[in-house]
């Protein structure tokens, strides 16, 4: 054996061990490294008033804006599955709408609402001109508070 | 000793070993000046060209998102620095396999040389990231798995840079720079498969080898454009610095020739 060769198998052996103790070390941490939980795993994290953040689409139908007597927005965060309610006292992110996805930090009340703290907004991976949502919404590919949209270029195309 | 018995005319004793093998063909520091000189121009040409064609196109001319409005043009920058920022580590890293298995004298000098360019795009990337999310999310900065392993990355980058020059032998910056960079490859992974393991606020990519891109054709082509101009800027930009850092080589070889001599 080289030297070469010698020092190429010790670099393959080491990088080897260090992905192995790399993936274990995520798979561990692996509750801990999402960003948030959805609605339906809520129950099992957030209990005893623990900050948690709750991530889903914003409920068609479910938002009640806050009026003179209250500014608190509140609103239902779904993931199709489950749905948990969530009052919000401060500026929505301007992307805040029916159907979005948003990301709320706070903690769930023992009477089942979430209180939110913060409200940040979390855009998808589409991006297409207004025309191009026009035209997709006229056509009924597409109804934006139902979800993200269908994959441009195939609507485009068809 | 069987080198000097076959070559006794060509090889003299203080010849640099490069030119033996196929793979050291290319290490020839000459040889590179003398390549490296015909394509620079051009590269350089090609890059600018590239560049301001893909900027221009997508900060001014492209069409604006249907959700975002003009912010969403700050991905055209945005996005070709981020492949950059994990491109150019993933070229570091072959340089530094190079350097430490094969002592290639080129892959020491190019290591070096590609750090900070490196460093340069990765902090591009999370500033104009940064920039996108105050209007978008809400906030500047999240402690999410995407954002979190870029960070990651631009320490990892920033380590390199001190650590190669933080010794007075150079050789064994060289060693310790590559050891550094090659533990760093399994961040690299992490950044790209983070938006799908976990859920992130970061949005999950948008153009995949396996589907069509979820980018409207004209904003599609533009991004492409402008990430081929980055990519070749940063091949013109760490050429240009490998050549100047090969010729401060030699320059320093040649005084120190002298000062012994005298």
């Amino acid at each position: 054996m080289t030297r070469k060769s010698r020092r190429l198998t010790i670099v393959a052996v080491c990088g080897l061990c260090l992905s192995a103790a790399a993936g274990l070390v995520l798979t561990a941490f692996n509750d801990n490294l999402v960003f948030f939980v959805s609605p339906s795993d809520i129950g099992k994290t957030a209990g005893n008033g623990r900050t948690v953040r709750l991530g889903g689409l914003v409920e068609p139908g479910s938002v009640t804006r806050g009026d003179k007597t209250s500014a608190a927005t509140s609103f239902r965060i779904t993931d199709g599955a489950n749905s948990v309610p969530v009052t919000y006292n401060g500026i929505l992110p301007d992307l805040f709408r029916e159907g979005q996805g948003i990301v709320a930090l706070g903690a769930l009340r023992p009477d089942g609402t979430f209180q939110a703290s913060e409200v940040l907004a979390k855009h998808d991976e589409t991006y297409m001109p207004k025309e191009v949502a026009e035209a997709l919404k006229k056509s009924g590919q597409w109804k934006p508070e139902s979800g993200a949209p269908p994959p441009v270029n195939k609507a485009r195309g068809g | 000793m069987t080198r000097m018995d076959t070559h006794p005319i060509e090889a003299p004793a203080t010849a640099p070993s490069a030119g033996g093998t196929s793979l050291h063909r290319f290490a020839n520091p000459g040889r590179f000046l003398r390549l490296s000189g015909a394509v620079l121009p051009w590269l350089t040409a090609a890059a600018v060209a590239l560049t301001v064609a893909g900027l221009g196109w997508g900060l001014l001319l492209a069409p604006t998102d249907w959700q975002q409005g003009d912010a969403a043009r700050i991905m055209y920058v945005h996005v070709p620095s981020a492949w950059l920022a994990s491109a150019g580590y993933f070229s570091l890293a072959l340089a530094s396999l190079f350097s430490l298995v094969w002592r290639h004298p080129l892959a020491d000098l190019a290591a070096v040389e590609i750090g900070p360019v490196g460093a340069g795009f990765t902090a591009l990337c999370l500033a104009t990231g940064s920039l996108w999310g105050k209007p978008m999310w809400g906030a500047w900065w999240v402690w999410d798995a995407r954002l979190t392993s870029v960070l990651v990355l631009l320490f990892l980058y920033l380590g390199h840079i001190v650590l190669v020059r933080a010794f007075d032998d150079p050789v064994r910056g060289y060693r310790s720079g590559a050891v550094l960079a090659l533990i760093g490859v399994v961040n690299l992974p992490i950044i790209k498969f983070s938006v799908e393991w976990w859920n992130t606020l970061h949005q999950p990519a948008s153009i995949k080898f396996t589907e069509a891109p979820s980018i409207a054709p004209g904003m599609l082509w533009p991004l492409l454009i402008a990430a081929i101009g980055f990519s070749l800027s940063f091949a013109a930009i760490v050429t240009a610095r490998l050549r100047a850092a090969v010729m401060e080589r030699r320059i320093r070889g040649l005084l120190l020739a002298r000062a012994v001599s005298r």
